[in-house]
């Protein structure tokens, strides 16, 4: 059982798997994503926050959306509660995310805590990546995979938002205006592209042109209002056109 | 209770902490504590990944409409072109995000350049 060098190759194994976790992080998927937290850093630093608090903020909320949410809430001048509750409605997805990653890289006899841990790391790009890799990465060593294509996409980007909100002070209008915009094109691209149903993307639509009007209807509940009507809205959508279909 | 409600070095990780880690690794934690017991396709899923998407579609068009900082000084019309242009890129080249970004980026960044806005 113990036997020193069947742990010793167990080990340097588990070493070249987190190595090419690490590396699968550097990626088109990857380098979008880095593009969107330079907005991010930007969007931050416009919103008040301090460099630390904007890095400290990116390693512990991680998911982007859910951060932008949040800084929107700052700069709304939102209630703590208010901001949490609408956190919590922007980051829902990332349940079923994680219920569905969960058992491609689960073995019997893996402890618990390694998957609430590694959970930490779920957002939409290291989901995708981990979903679409996992297939040539041998099951016992998927945890240690997911470990090092987590660890190092969270922390290349708590570097980007680092050094990107020292530089943004520093850089032409035109170019801090184009970096700035990098966050909403990012979103309004792949926003589009998660929708896993029809429903998803009227959902987006519709938050979409409500956005700015409840912003001017009823600030500080601006957010949840769009949501829930938007939601609402195209969840009732879909159930019509799948009750004449059914007929 | 706001981010800046209270005038100490603490309050603003601590509504970081809050607002953000607890609201979003509370979902990560009940996703990993339920395993694979939710059914995927479950009608209420729909209507929850539908509410989720609405409110992160309004944030970004806010992030159009109004911005913070130096983008609120680019005309609201061309902060919109931009993005339509971007998103239509996108469709047109088979969702390809990258499409999308460079395109929305040029037709921003040109237009700054060739308007003399900034």
């Amino acid at each position: 059982m113990n036997d020193p060098e069947a742990t010793a190759s167990v080990g340097s194994e588990r070493r070249a798997w987190f190595l090419r976790g690490v590396r699968s992080a550097i990626s088109v998927p990857g380098f979008i994503l880095a593009s969107a937290f330079v907005g991010f850093a930007g969007l931050a630093r416009d919103a008040g926050l301090t460099l630390t608090q904007t890095v400290f903020m990116t390693g512990i909320v991680w998911a982007l959306p859910a951060k932008v949410v949040l800084v929107g809430a700052i700069l709304a001048g939102s209630s703590l509660p208010a901001a949490m509750f609408a956190v919590t409605l922007s980051s829902v997805r990332l349940g079923p995310m994680v219920v569905a990653l969960v058992p491609e890289m689960r073995e019997p006899k893996t402890r618990s805590w390694v998957l609430y841990a590694l959970s930490h790391f779920v957002a939409v790009t290291s989901w995708v990546l981990a979903m679409e890799r996992f297939r040539y990465v041998p099951r016992s060593m998927r945890t240690t995979y997911y470990a090092g294509l987590g660890s190092m996409l969270v922390l290349a980007n708590m570097a980007v938002v680092g050094v990107v909100f020292l530089i943004a002070g520093r850089l032409p209008p035109a170019v801090s205006a184009a970096l700035f915009f990098l966050t909403p094109l990012y979103f309004v691209t792949s926003l589009w592209g998660s929708a896993r149903e029809r429903a998803g993307q009227l959902a987006m639509i519709l938050g979409l042109a409500l956005g700015p009007v409840f912003h001017v209807a009823m600030p500080g509940f601006d957010l949840l209002a769009s949501g829930l009507v938007a939601g609402f809205g195209a969840f009732a959508i879909h159930l019509l056109i799948k009750r004449r279909r059914a007929v | 209770m706001t981010f800046d409600a209270i005038e100490t070095w603490w309050w603003p990780y601590l509504f970081i902490l809050i607002a953000g880690w607890l609201a979003t690794d509370f979902w990560r934690f009940l996703g990993v504590y339920l395993g694979g017991r939710m059914a995927h396709d479950s009608e209420l899923l729909v209507l929850v990944r539908c509410i989720a998407t609405g409110l992160v579609a309004a944030v970004i068009a806010n992030l159009i409409v109004f911005p913070a900082g130096v983008l609120a000084s680019v005309p609201l019309a061309l902060r919109i072109g931009a993005a339509g242009v971007g998103f239509f890129a996108f469709l047109a080249s088979g969702k390809k995000v990258v499409a999308g970004i460079a395109a929305g980026e040029a037709v921003l960044f040109g237009s700054l350049f060739w308007l003399d806005v900034l």
